[in-house]
């Protein structure tokens, strides 16, 4: 996919474009549902409204963290620099989902709880989780040679991925089992469903530019390169 | 080489080279004592500074042994797990050992074993210092097995981390904000594990934890050993 050869659409709308206005779309209805049509939750009130938002980008953040997984196995075995650029950005927007998971989550524990931060199971699984994540994309930025940063990445990638299930497993066993709420009503389970579609929309979208803006600057410095050789002949 | 036995047998080479190149690295030890002693000074060091850092808020320093021991462990270790590379970059002997005809995996296993080594070796020094200087009795069969448990893990993973890290621009920094995150399962698992035998209570009671204990054991070892061989490619 190169930029500017993109097929489009009868409108002259490419395939991103029209992604990108689902996302903003989907994004406004679920806003105002969350907003606006879903009750408020009895026993926490309005601050249970962050949930709408909160529970879809964490499901966008283990898409991202999925996606690191897959594209590292892939990058070792078939050696496309493709597939790390898919695992770099998937990471970032792993990242970025999960700080916002974190602070939303303060915000709604501030409300809930009175205090910003408890070391309860799920904040404390997505915390390792964020630190991993993060440890990833330093790791990425420390490494020289763009062949090493691949390979490493990839080997880090497989590594936290597989750590997953083990800190959920722990952070759990050590902080007890939290009873999860059984049942919702439909007004709010629809809320949720369209702001699920929103976040993965919005996910899809910010992943197909970020690719591509990946693939443009891998492409201007090979350009960088080619001339200083002619340059060079 | 069709037969199974005999000094040209695939297996016996094998074992010949494992041996080999984990004395390698044992006998660059015994002569230098580098990371040991520095490993051993290290964990001792951060003993002290946790007796000085608890002991005025604490009601009672052995509700917070467990952890003191263990984060003690872990600071000397990862200093110990970084040290393992950096004579190998410094003096390029890595790569020569991946021009031999050896078996790549017997590299990891041989530098998995030596790690282990150090890390047995400095925590044998450290429980009863950390004995005397925290009035517990934390030299008894059960812990010693909860932190050999804990041990494999920390060291298979650092053992791929640490060859990573001393390849990136940052090193000494990169290993713990790699290592520690990961280790997160098993740096609970042990402080618990050790926590319930320190209190007195029984065997049984640690078994959850030392099962997470192992699981991530067998996870790691398989793992790593499966993913050292993308990190070797070509060092240096």
């Amino acid at each position: 996919m190169q930029a500017g050869m993109q097929k489009k659409t009868a409108c002259g709308l490419t395939a991103t474009d029209v992604l990108g206005a689902a996302a903003f779309v989907l994004l406004g209805v679920s806003v105002y549902m969350a907003l606006l049509y879903a009750p408020t939750e009895l026993i926490q009130g309005e601050p249970q409204r962050i949930f709408y938002m909160h529970l879809p980008m964490i499901l966008a953040a283990y898409l991202g963290f999925l996606i690191v997984f897959v594209c590292g196995v892939m990058y070792l075995w078939k050696r496309t620099m493709g597939y790390d650029i898919a695992a770099r950005s998937a990471a970032e927007l792993g990242v970025f989902f999960t700080t916002l998971v974190i602070i939303s989550g303060g915000l709604w524990g501030q409300a809930v709880w009175g205090t910003f931060w408890q070391w309860e199971p799920r904040l404390t699984f997505t915390f390792i989780l964020w630190l991993i994540f993060v440890a990833y994309l330093m790791l990425r930025s420390a490494a020289q040679d763009k062949e090493r940063v691949a390979r490493y990445a990839a080997v880090l990638g497989i590594i936290g991925f597989l750590d997953i299930p083990l800190v959920f497993a722990s952070v759990y066993l050590w902080r007890g089992i939290h009873p999860e709420p059984a049942g919702m009503p439909r007004a709010i389970a629809m809320t949720l469903f369209v702001s699920m579609a929103a976040f993965l929309a919005l996910f899809a979208y910010l992943y197909v530019l970020r690719v591509r803006w990946d693939r443009a600057k891998d492409r201007i410095e090979e350009m960088y390169a080619e001339l200083e050789e002619e340059h060079q002949a | 080489m069709s037969k199974d036995t005999g000094p040209g047998a695939p297996r016996v080479r094998y074992a010949q080279q494992l041996g080999a190149l984990l004395w390698k690295d044992l006998a660059i030890e015994l002569r230098t004592r580098d990371t040991i002693a520095a490993m051993l000074v290290f964990g001792v060091l951060s003993l002290t500074v946790f007796n000085f850092a608890f002991e005025l808020r604490a009601e009672s320093l052995v509700l917070v042994a467990p952890g003191v021991l263990w984060v003690a462990v872990l600071f000397a270790g990862t200093l110990g797990l970084g040290r393992a590379y950096s004579h190998e970059r410094e003096r390029g002997s890595l790569e020569g050992l991946l021009l031999c005809p050896v078996d790549h995996s017997a590299i990891y296993l041989a530098k998995l074993l030596a790690n282990l080594a150090y890390l047995a070796l400095a925590e044998a020094v450290l429980l009863p210092v950390f004995d005397a200087f925290f009035g517990v009795e934390a030299l008894q069969p059960g812990v010693v097995a909860v932190i050999l448990l804990g041990t494999v893990g920390f060291a298979s993973v650092g053992t791929v981390f640490g060859a990573m890290a001393v390849q990136t621009r940052a090193r000494e920094v990169m290993l713990p904000i790699l290592l520690l995150p990961v280790l997160v399962p098993v740096i609970i698992g042990s402080v618990k594990a050790t926590g319930i035998l320190l209190d007195g209570r029984p065997w049984s009671d640690t078994w959850v934890w030392v099962n997470l204990l192992i699981v991530f054991d067998v996870v790691y070892v398989a793992a790593s050993f499966a993913l050292y061989e993308y990190v070797l490619e070509d060092w240096g």
